[in-house]
């Protein structure tokens, strides 16, 4: 009873997560769909009183391979959606006549496989559990096509580190170096550091400049790349304007900071500003 | 080499599935009680402890002691405005703290809390479940547990969750491989992985003690998988503000913070189960009154005290160190932890192989202390390395960028040297005339 529960609200998860996969218009739905039918997969293994290949499931495909696939297509970003375009000529041809030759594979041996009168059972299949039974398959019967497949695995991580390999033609600067450049080199108020955006600003959005101790906007607060992008707010919205009652202020010799009048003016500005 | 380890595995889960419906009831209910208020126990226990080692009070205002201060957050956090930015992917967005802290509910349930124990005149083990592959089971569990950070991340829709997603990711593929590869000492010795089985194998002996360096491992790779300080880097704050939990506000925040906890609490109930006996009490407790400490309810105490002594020393580490830059904390797990990890998991196999040859204790040692003291003799005879690198690149030529008049990198032996070209004074003059400017306008 237990178990025809367990499939009959798992199998439809798994079900649409295998077709959320192959709908779906975002690279990481899809991806996150695979991974929900991973984890039905496993579950109906353990029910299966396969405990170990279900876990290994989950560890290996789940935890590791599906999470490596996310982890490069998280990079395009959650805009951005599957072009459409053609990009291998016949690439759709070639795609559909494979799908059909599988499609034809699998099902003719299904129609064409028997089964035995009688199952043999767990007992007699793994009379010590199923940890040693797996066991003694990997490492027993088929220790030998276990081992080249473990070599073919290697082989091919080690391909992939050799082809991306490149040599480092400069000497890379360590964190030490760069400090002792910027405190011999740079100038001494960026020392220790260049000011964080937005701080005594407005808001503390990364794309809005800090405001130094004397109220000028800094430059260097902004990362160069929002800059480049033309994603920053540009630091002349955050600087004084003095209105001509500042000016007059400051000519009449009153007050050296144009900031007293700020409240008295209607500067918007300004008054946000202060 | 994990089916390796487990292949003298007998059936040792009898004992479970025979309890009916509502001891299991009550089994769930307790864990998942035990995991709420475990969180709220520890939230105000770090803060207090981390007061203490800086010389500060702590929160004392709610409740005896403040002991009631993490509840009154949580509610305060409840009631806090719940926002999804514009950029978000809704679905997803919404699903991520659920994937965070629905898995970190589950893995209590295969650590056994004690031994058989008396329920209403029911007589029933204090685990919920057990399997042939438990411990296996907890680290699948917490693979799937990421998910939830990483899903946040990419969600969210803005650059610093982003990062801090692909940060956790990265970080705890690596530590959790190093994890795995600690138990591996752990089955081998214990031919089991069953969780009740490991503690049962630990009446002699602890495993913390014969396997220190896996003990240690362990220690390490739970603080980087948990995402604890100072292995914090997916949600550095100096660097990602809050990393994937940046845009999370409200009850979703909330479900972080307690998947964060729960999860440490995981982590320190495997470590218990694994290399600390479980739920067996410490030496001399252990022998009083001929076990008397090991058997009925007792046991629950010594496994908590065991659980909090390791979510004290995650706060000890917080309080302490500080955060490691990530490039330094990858390489720290890829080309220190691993190939350590590798190395001890060789000696193990063959400690336990010489055990089942029946080679004798003391000729192991002997043998082992042998091979070890040929390879420290052996690593005196490696010549020290040579500070004769200049003299070896006096004899190269000096490189010429554009040998052959092609732009050409350098040959081994050669340092590279930027192609000079001259500072023009008038890019210098500007940029003090810059300084000036703005100097003068202060």
């Amino acid at each position: 009873m237990g178990e025809a529960a367990l499939f009959w609200i798992m199998a439809p998860i798994a079900v649409l997560g295998a077709l959320g996969l192959v709908f779906s218009r975002k690279a990481v739905h899809g991806a996150l769909c695979l991974a929900a039918t991973m984890v039905s997969l496993a579950l109906f293994y353990i029910a299966q009183e396969a405990p170990f290949l279900g876990v290994v499931q989950i560890v290996v495909y789940t935890g590791a391979i599906m999470m490596l696939f996310l982890f490069v297509i998280m990079l395009v970003g959650v805009d951005s959606s599957d072009s459409r375009v053609e990009t291998i000529r016949g690439q759709r041809v070639a795609a559909t006549l494979a799908i059909l030759g599988v499609v034809l594979l699998l099902s003719a041996v299904t129609i064409r496989a028997t089964l035995p009168e009688e199952p043999a059972g767990l007992a007699q299949a793994s009379p010590d559990g199923n940890v040693p039974a797996i066991a003694d398959l990997i490492f027993g019967t088929y220790f030998w096509a276990f081992e080249v497949v473990a070599a073919l695995l290697i082989t091919a991580a080690v391909g992939a580190m050799t082809l991306t390999h490149r040599e480092r033609i400069f000497h890379r600067p360590t964190q030490k170096e760069l400090s002792i450049k910027r405190f011999s080199e740079g100038p001494p108020e960026e020392a220790a550091g260049l000011p964080v955006p937005g701080v005594y600003a407005r808001h503390n959005a990364v794309d809005t400049p800090a405001l130094l101790p004397d109220g000028t906007p800094s430059e260097a607060s902004i990362n160069r790349v929002l800059v480049a992008r033309g994603a920053a707010r540009s630091s002349d919205e955050f600087r004084h304007h003095p209105t001509p009652a500042d000016v007059e202020a400051a000519a009449e010799g009153e007050t050296d900071e144009p900031a007293g009048q700020i409240g008295a003016d209607d500067d918007a500005r300004g008054g946000e500003r202060a | 080499m994990i089916a390796l380890a487990a292949e003298t595995t007998g059936n040792e889960v009898a004992g479970f599935g025979n309890d009916p419906w509502w001891i299991i009831a009550i089994k769930c209910l307790a864990i998942f009680v035990l995991c709420v208020v475990l969180t709220l126990f520890n939230i105000v226990f770090e803060r207090k402890v981390v007061a203490r080692m800086q010389h500060r009070v702590g929160p004392n205002r709610t409740g005896p002691f403040g002991s009631l201060q993490s509840l009154a957050d949580g509610v305060k956090l409840m009631f806090k405005e719940d926002i999804i930015p514009k950029a978000a992917d809704k679905i997803v967005y919404i699903a991520a703290p659920l994937v965070a802290v629905i898995p970190s509910f589950l893995i209590l349930s295969v650590i056994p809390l004690g031994p058989e124990v008396s329920i209403f005149g029911h007589e029933t083990r204090l685990q919920l479940t057990d399997m042939p592959v438990a411990v296996l089971f907890t680290l699948a569990i917490a693979s799937v547990g990421v998910y939830g950070l990483m899903m946040a991340g990419w969600s969210s829709g803005s650059t610093y969750p982003l990062l801090g997603g692909l940060r956790s990711t990265a970080q705890v593929i690596s530590y959790e491989l190093v994890m795995g590869l600690s138990f591996v000492g752990v089955f081998l010795f214990a031919g089991t992985m069953s969780t009740s089985g490991i503690v049962a194998e630990q009446e002699r002996l602890w495993y913390g003690i014969i396997l220190l360096p896996s003990f240690l491992i362990y220690l390490i790779a739970m603080v980087g998988e948990t995402n604890r300080a100072p292995f914090d880097l997916p949600e550095a704050e100096g660097e990602l503000v809050a990393g994937w939990g940046t845009e999370y506000s409200s009850i979703k925040y909330a479900m972080f913070f307690l998947a964060e906890y729960i999860n440490m609490v995981n982590v320190s109930a495997i470590a218990t189960t694994l290399f600390l006996g479980g739920w067996r009490a410490p030496w001399p407790l252990s022998a009083v009154n001929d076990g008397m400490f090991n058997t009925g309810w007792w046991p629950l105490l010594w496994f908590f005290a065991k659980v909090i002594l390791l979510i004290f020393v995650f706060v000890w580490l917080r309080g302490t160190l500080p955060r490691l830059r990530y490039d330094q904390f990858m390489h720290f797990c890829w080309k220190v932890l691993l190939p350590i990890s590798l190395v001890w998991i060789v000696a193990v196999a063959g400690m336990r192989l010489a055990f089942n040859e029946g080679i004798e204790r003391n000729q192991i040692l002997l043998y082992g202390g042998i091979a070890v003291a040929v390879l420290l003799i052996g690593s005196l005879l490696i010549p020290e390395k040579k500070p004769a690198e200049e003299d070896e690149q006096a004899a190269t030529p000096e490189f010429d960028a554009f040998a052959g008049g092609h732009p050409v990198p350098p040959m081994p032996g050669q340092e590279f040297v930027a192609a000079r070209i001259p500072v023009t004074p008038t890019g210098a003059t500007t940029k003090t005339d810059d300084r000036t400017e703005e100097s003068s306008r202060a």
